[in-house]
């Protein structure tokens, strides 16, 4: 199991004055899953995914991303690893395909390649035929689209996702979340989302870990984390239930 | 470096298609042609029947003609060149959430800031090239004189001075980007920045040298003493406006005529012996080491502005960008 770890950390914190906004976190993220990470707003999710990307330092702790220290080498990470923030921007006066290459070109992708790797993703995200309009007409579920084009053109090896589904229509959620499955069972990647939407989580993730105020209050599959709160192993948990539990607690 | 140039280019390119580029540039040029063909006309007429004074070509950018030169005209406009690249170029991009997607590729965080900066610099010395040899080329039509090497020099001499002017207030507007979330305020930061520096200096340099060493009303006799008091408090206030700076250095070295950048009060005897003495103009060179001291301070201020907005940008949260 050991060199399947791509994400670990350790008593990872990060205050900001002498407010904590991560305490002390252990995390284990191996090859291959999906992750969920669950918590209110304002838990710190977000933060430790810039934690991750080498974009916030941490206050102490460690941290290595697929090997890598995010402090020390921040390029290297950054090069294997998509992020798509919450509310993705792009440059409204270009249209899709040139948002594109030029993540493609920050990335250092050939010209050649990278037409290649845009026309594959624009027909997979099914925004084939909108590829020349400018995006500052796309709608908000065009836009989420996109944005997971753009994470994939690097070819990742792990994607940070920040509340991938917020503010989509229940057709573009499900798109979403189709894809999300998708990429992680056809092309391997390890995918770590961060989400309050619990219900969708439950229906992907193999993983989830609760933050609230900072603390990771549990981690581990669905299941488990039901049988030890709820005492119930049956089909009658939701995650809300146990994650109402949690939060009353903490 | 990767990641400097393909900013960079993206910049370029959106500079060269923004609409106010477009504006910008049709409005230096308008009026750059109008003082040229104003200048040129009046010179025409003075000369008519005469031998041509040595190193006529520069009057084209230092004489006055009826309204002002080009030399202040770009002294006083320059700026806002300046800060019309710049006021928005960070802030825009963190309204638009885009800043955050582009500090999550593989490329160092300098770099945003270093290739948005050169992109605004090779703008401003594209336009202002453009303009130069554009007075340059009606000039020669319209006096028929062709610039000699000396010319040339002094020439290209204020086109590097005017480029790290521009750059300055490119500099100050990148930073109140960077400082400002909004664009409207970093607008109108530079725009103050810009009116104080540019005409409250002026006159507070008076006021200030009226405090400290006040002159005595009309009919007194003047101490000499005070009066050079006054006048020196004075120059040193307002050298610390750029524009000040700026407008010294490059009229002296467009105008060989000029030998010394301090007012007449302020010369020693020797000095004003030598002026009365020596009718020539001065070579390149001596009118280089005048204003050494001036070109040095614009550079100086200009680095120690981009490096106060690097400093700034580096030391940023990104949960702020």
């Amino acid at each position: 199991m050991e060199d399947h770890i791509v994400i670990e950390t350790e008593e990872l914190t990060k205050k900001y004055g002498h407010q904590i906004a991560v305490n002390r976190l252990n995390l284990k993220i191996y090859e291959g899953e999906i992750f969920g990470f669950l918590g209110p707003n304002g838990a710190g999710k977000t933060t430790t995914l810039l934690m991750f990307l080498g974009l916030t330092e941490p206050t102490s702790g460690k941290v290595r991303v697929i090997g890598y220290d995010p402090i020390r080498e921040p390029l290297r990470i950054k090069e294997k690893v998509g992020y798509l923030p919450e509310n993705v921007g792009f440059y409204e006066d270009m249209n899709a395909r040139q948002n594109l290459q030029y993540v493609a070109r920050l990335n250092r992708i050939p010209d050649d390649i990278s037409s290649k790797r845009i026309d594959e993703w624009l027909k997979n995200v099914g925004l084939w035929n909108d590829a020349e309009k400018k995006v500052g007409n796309y709608s908000k579920g065009m836009r989420q689209r996109l944005g997971i084009a753009e994470v994939m053109i690097k070819e990742p090896k792990i994607l940070f996702l920040d509340e991938p589904t917020i503010g989509l229509d229940p057709e573009g959620t499900n798109w979403m979340l189709d894809m999300i499955r998708t990429l992680s069972k056809e092309k391997k990647i390890t995918i770590f989302l961060s989400s309050h939407l619990l219900d969708q989580v439950q229906r992907i993730c193999d993983r989830v870990g609760i933050m609230i105020k900072g603390n990771l209050v549990a981690v581990g599959p669905i299941e488990e984390l039901a049988k030890k709160k709820l005492g119930i192993d049956a089909e009658h948990y939701t995650l809300e239930e146990i994650y109402m539990k949690y939060f009353k607690e903490g | 470096m990767h990641g400097i140039i393909t900013i960079f280019r993206k910049e370029l390119e959106d500079h060269f298609s923004s609409t106010r580029f477009i504006l910008l540039s049709a409005l230096i040029i308008m009026v750059g042609v109008i003082i040229t063909a104003m200048v040129g006309m009046s010179i025409q007429e003075e000369l008519k029947g005469m031998t041509k004074p040595t190193l006529i070509f520069l009057f084209l950018f230092t004489s006055t003609g009826k309204l002002f030169s080009f030399v202040q005209f770009i002294a006083f406009f320059g700026p806002l060149i300046g800060i019309i690249l710049g006021f928005d170029s960070i802030n825009r991009e963190r309204v638009s959430r885009t800043l955050s997607k582009i500090v999550s590729q593989p490329i160092y965080r300098d770099s945003i800031i270093n290739a948005k900066f050169l992109a605004g610099v090779v703008v401003i010395a594209i336009v202002l090239i453009a303009i130069v040899l554009l007075i340059s080329g009606l000039g020669i039509r319209l006096i028929g004189v062709v610039p000699g090497p000396e010319e040339a020099w002094r020439l290209i001499i204020y086109l590097i001075i005017s480029i790290l002017y521009i750059a300055f207030w490119l500099g100050i507007s990148i930073l109140f980007s960077v400082v400002f979330r909004s664009t409207a305020t970093s607008a109108l930061a530079s725009l103050a920045v810009w009116i104080f520096f540019s005409f409250f200096v002026g006159l507070g340099a008076g006021f200030l040298a009226d405090a400290i060493a006040p002159l005595p009303q009309s009919g007194a006799q003047v101490d000499p003493e005070v009066l050079i008091r006054h006048e020196r408090i004075q120059r040193v206030t307002s050298l610390f406006s750029p524009m000040t700076l700026y407008s010294e250095a490059t009229t002296t070295i467009l105008d060989p005529m000029r030998k010394t950048t301090r007012s007449l009060i302020l010369m020693g005897p020797m000095e004003r012996l030598s002026l009365s003495r020596f009718q020539n103009p001065l070579p390149l060179l001596q009118s280089l080491f005048i204003v050494s001291p001036h070109i040095i301070s614009i550079i100086a201020i200009t680095f120690l502005c981009f490096g106060v907005c690097y400093f700034i940008f580096m030391r940023q949260e990104i949960r702020t960008i």
